[in-house]
């Protein structure tokens, strides 16, 4: 075990699949320099400028020429900086690489990774907050991952580099100064499967990414009671189902946070799931607690319109539960 | 025109008859989508065949190309079988892709066809790609990527090119000039002088050619490979030609005069190559069977098409993905 932060597992991660297999190898803009944030920082001295691959501001070809690369038997990894500036490829993410599989009747694989960082951070505004999870995970084909600690961003990037479908990998920019333990180790983080933060029997709190941080505030205040089972459900497609619909079937409420615009947002499918499935158990409304459907905005106030709050949680928790 | 010096008439027959096979391959499938037998969207490529042979020619199985919407003749010339390209047209279980894709996205990897693509354009990055991961493992194959004249107003062409020369990459960019960007003319909508301007600004080599004059494509395919496989980085091809039918198969293309139409017809490149071959001393005889053997090979692969089965319904659950497949609600 080690004490590192979110940051750095990602990067450790991405330092032991690239030892692990020649195959793997990272392009983006800046990456040796490190990156943008500092998180692939010293990996061109190890792995030489072939491997980490410095690239022009050129998302769509980032995106494309790894889809390409993918196919050939590469396993690429793509920064994109933002997942605001993963909009710029989003054919070749989207059209390309989630279908080319299917399109061809399987004669190629795409096992690439797509590290789109998300969220609201330090008053990055409308273009460099968003967190556009729910809308990869509406297309077929891709595999769509928000890790939520330190230890899973190191699990998960793992899987997801061996993963042989593409990959959007989503850490919260919030979060990379976020340390825990990891255990280096330890077998890869499963894809789709969710983990249970703690148990409790009055209620099912399902969260991921940067409104993880929120819940365990919320958790502070609320002091243990109601008791509360919190699920960070960390893959987003294919989520959990099993863990959170045995979970509300115990506990018969459902609140749902996520960072993410609340309309449409992947929330939005599970309580749909749940209303489907447990309509019968439900002993309240299901709840979901998420962004606005505004931009996020610049200035500090406005931005924490945006946020989900901890004291709303904690309302919205004693409502649900009388 | 006048019999040329040197001209290597077993070579020029080969491309005779791989763009006799390409026209009949088309027409048959113009046919079958009139008949409601081909129910998606066809792009044909009759008056470009001889881009298509003309490069292809060149090109070992192993290596690989990326193609558009208008990529049958590419893929018929890189050596896949028209018959599975046929029955994919068909929506059939033999289809090269299962009859998952279509015209749009007929694919054959096993001959190193990367892909046609139903975006304009985006066949240029996956063509860099490969051709960065070749480069990565040190394979030395070469990449050939065709597109349209209209794909270079899109951004991803002048991504792919600098990228192809900042990482001296082994690809041969064929621009197939038809003179129309879907149902407009490309020059209607394009600033500067041309694509093989545009090229060149990025430092990569260019060179224009008559591209329905198929000994002249072959010529210049040979020597702008060559440079590829020499390591000599991206090379660039612009060969003019023209559509000699609408965007699709069901567009008539009345935006054009008829008499324009007609005077292309004359251009027809396998007319001119069978007016070379027979100035050489091929009998018309000859060239009639190379194109009754091609139009039998392709009534043959229509007829098995026909006669195919559908794919079952459960293949539509095939190769989505791993993690996460299978799932209905």
């Amino acid at each position: 075990m080690a004490l590192m932060s979110y940051l750095e597992a990602g990067k450790t991660a991405l330092a032991a699949e690239m030892r692990a297999d020649r195959a793997v190898w990272a392009l983006g803009e800046d990456l040796g320099r490190g990156g943008v944030f500092g998180q692939y920082k010293g990996l061109v001295e190890e792995f030489g400028p072939e491997r980490i691959v410095d690239t022009p501001i050129s998302e769509a070809t980032i995106m494309g020429a790894a889809v390409g690369a993918a196919l050939m038997g590469t396993r690429p990894v793509v920064e994109m900086r933002f997942a605001d500036f993963a909009l710029c490829a989003v054919d070749e993410l989207v059209n390309q690489a989630a279908k080319a599989r299917y399109m061809f009747g399987g004669q190629g694989r795409v096992p690439l990774v797509v590290r789109q960082p998300i969220g609201m951070w330090r008053s990055s505004a409308a273009q460099h907050s968003q967190s556009l999870e729910g809308w990869y995970a509406h297309i077929p084909g891709l595999v769509v991952v928000c890790p939520g600690t330190p230890a899973d961003n190191y699990g998960l990037l793992r899987s997801a580099i061996r993963c042989d479908d593409p990959v959007v990998y989503m850490e919260h920019k919030d979060m990379w100064g976020v340390t825990g333990e990891v255990d280096e180790a330890a077998p890869p983080t499963p894809l789709g499967k969710a983990r249970l933060v703690r148990a409790g029997s009055e209620l099912t709190l399902v969260a991921w990414s940067g409104a993880l941080r929120a819940v365990e505030a919320a958790l502070e205040l609320l002091a243990g009671r109601p008791s509360l089972e919190v699920i960070d459900l960390r893959t987003i497609y294919p989520w959990d189902e099993e863990m959170v619909l045995h979970s509300v079937r115990r506990t018969g409420r459902l609140l749902i946070v996520h960072e993410a615009v609340e309309t449409g947002g992947f929330g939005a499918e599970i309580a749909a799931v749940a209303a489907e499935e447990l309509f019968g158990v439900l002993k309240a409304p299901i709840r979901r607690l998420a962004a606005p459907r505004i931009p996020v905005p610049y200035s500090p106030p406005l931005e924490a319109v945006c946020k989900v709050s901890p004291a709303k949680i904690v309302e919205t928790v004693r409502a649900m539960v009388g | 025109m006048v019999p040329r010096a040197n001209i290597d008439v077993e070579r020029l027959l080969a491309h005779y008859r791989t763009m006799c096979r390409i026209r009949a391959f088309e027409e048959a499938a113009e046919a079958a989508h009139k008949a409601g037998q081909v129910t998606g969207a066809v792009h044909l490529s009759i008056g470009q065949e001889a881009v298509a042979s003309g490069v292809c020619v060149h090109l070992a199985r192993e290596d690989l190309i990326t193609t558009t919407h208008r990529g049958h003749g590419h893929t018929i010339a890189k050596g896949a079988s028209p018959a599975a390209m046929m029955a994919e047209l068909f929506g059939r279980a033999t289809g090269t892709c299962h009859g998952k894709g279509g015209s749009l996205h007929i694919a054959d990897f096993s001959v190193g066809m990367l892909g046609a693509n139903g975006v304009v354009a985006a066949g240029l990055t996956i063509a860099v790609g490969a051709a960065h991961a070749l480069k990565l493992k040190g394979e030395r194959r070469a990449v050939v990527c065709f597109f349209g004249d209209g794909a270079t107003n899109r951004g991803p062409f002048l991504e792919s090119l600098n990228w192809a020369k900042l990482f001296e990459l082994p690809v041969l960019f064929v621009c197939e000039d038809n003179g129309f960007a879907a149902m407009t003319r490309t020059r209607a909508v394009s600033a500067g002088p041309g694509p093989e301007a545009r090229a060149e600004s990025l430092g990569i080599a260019a060179r224009a050619v008559d591209g329905n004059d198929v000994a002249a494509v072959d010529e210049s395919a040979a020597e702008l490979l060559a440079r590829v496989r020499a390591g000599q980085g991206p090379q660039f091809l612009l060969a003019r030609t023209y559509r000699l039918k609408g965007h699709t198969a069901s567009d008539a293309a009345l935006y054009r005069a008829a008499a324009e139409l007609e005077a292309r017809k004359a251009d027809d490149p396998i007319k001119r190559c069978g007016e070379i071959l027979t100035l050489n001393g091929v009998a018309e005889s000859r060239l009639a069977s190379l194109a009754a053997e091609a139009r039998g090979e392709i009534a043959a692969a229509v007829e098995a098409a026909r006669a195919a089965p559908w794919p079952a319904a459960e293949l539509a659950w095939a190769d989505v993905q791993d993690v996460g497949a299978g799932r209905w609600r």
